[in-house]
């Protein structure tokens, strides 16, 4: 079985065990809900439109070697914001994030490094505030999510630096 | 804070987003890419992009669908008077704490998590236990991990990273409540 295939497995099952749940509080109310749902989706899809088809063109732009430039060799604090900065910038969804971290690893870069980097694609890796969080969530709380989170990779490269690990 | 919201209807009804700036930004970021890559790589290029997202977004559009779904039953469902006791401004590191493992435990991409954060928003979590929820579901949920960072990054190095990472998301919830109360006076947030 498809990893994509359980997940849509799980997925659909979730949103039958919470529509069966609003069921038995009433079909008006169940049927009220599902219509507040298809009404977002009707909403959503334009914006997602423009997210999907948007980010592939600017993934286009953005070349990769930039980005593992960004992640060279570096060490101390400032190869630990340059990796930041390179995983708010990284074009492209999990494999090609992970896939460069890998690189950066193999190449040289110092595990803090790789793991802001890491921890900054995933908070901040454009592509995604984009193509999902902005059209799902208010605007306001995207971004302040996005600024009180800025700290994150540095605590997290700072911790592994205390540790030793990974 | 807390009556503030109590002259909400009952049964809050999540606004439409207007289009706002960030949308306006993006349509001209991709207006600007675009053009590049026609200066590049000519119409092709233009057509080959825009046929490969197609085929994505295709894909993605069901998933989309159950995660409006989701969000619209667990807003219906969820118990208003608890989650704002639960989730709310006064919930303490309690509620960042449920926030954060909710967060962890949420099946699904990104096509659940962003809906159903949004439905918590609207049935009365604070801004700081929804934001302990999604950094959890993007640093700590097993789903990314399992299926693109084991294999890629290898163990050791994603075990590491999520033990490191297991603080932030109550740092990130605790902070952004510390900075929420200071710049938003109680009366800008009639949202």
């Amino acid at each position: 079985m498809s990893a994509a295939l359980l997940i849509d497995i799980i997925l659909w099952g979730s949103v039958i065990g919470v529509g069966f749940i609003a069921y038995r509080r009433g079909p008006k109310i169940a049927l009220a809900s599902f219509r507040e749902g298809s009404w977002d989706f009707i909403n959503i899809v334009p914006r997602i439109a423009l997210g999907v088809l948007g980010s592939g063109y600017i993934a286009a732009v953005i070349p990769q070697e930039i980005i593992t430039g960004w992640l060279g060799p570096n060490s101390g604090w400032l190869g630990v914001a340059t990796a930041a900065l390179a995983g708010a910038a990284t074009p492209g969804g999990p494999v090609i994030g992970f896939s460069i971290g890998a690189v950066a690893l193999k190449a040289g870069g110092g595990p803090p490094q790789v793991l802001a980097y890491v921890v900054a694609w995933a908070l901040f890796a454009f592509q995604r505030l984009l193509l999902w969080e902005i059209p799902f969530m208010p605007a306001r709380f995207v971004w302040f999510r996005a600024a009180v989170s800025i700290p994150l990779p540095f605590l997290a490269a700072a911790t592994a630096m205390a540790i030793g690990k990974p | 804070m807390a009556e503030e919201s109590a002259d909400a209807e009952p049964a809050p009804r999540r606004k439409r987003k207007p289009i706002g700036w960030s949308m306006i930004t993006i349509v001209v970021l991709v207006a600007i890419s675009a053009t590049l890559v026609w200066r590049r790589d000519g119409f092709g290029g233009v057509l080959e992009i825009l046929t490969h997202d197609l085929a994505l977004f295709g894909g993605i559009l069901p998933r989309v669908f159950a995660g409006c779904l989701l969000g619209a039953f667990v807003a219906e469902i969820l118990p208003h008077e608890k989650v704002s006791r639960s989730l709310g401004p006064n919930s303490g590191l309690k509620g960042l704490l449920i926030g954060a493992a909710f967060g962890a435990i949420l099946p699904g991409g990104p096509f659940t998590a962003y809906p159903v954060a949004s439905a918590l928003l609207t049935v009365g979590a604070d801004f700081g236990a929804t934001i302990a929820m999604v950094v959890s579901w993007t640093l700590i949920g097993y789903g990314r991990a399992v299926a693109w960072e084991l294999p890629i990054m290898g163990t050791d190095f994603t075990l590491w990273r999520i033990v490191i990472c297991l603080p932030l998301p109550v740092i990130a919830g605790a902070f952004g409540r510390f900075v929420y109360v200071r710049i938003y006076s109680p009366r800008s947030e009639a949202e």
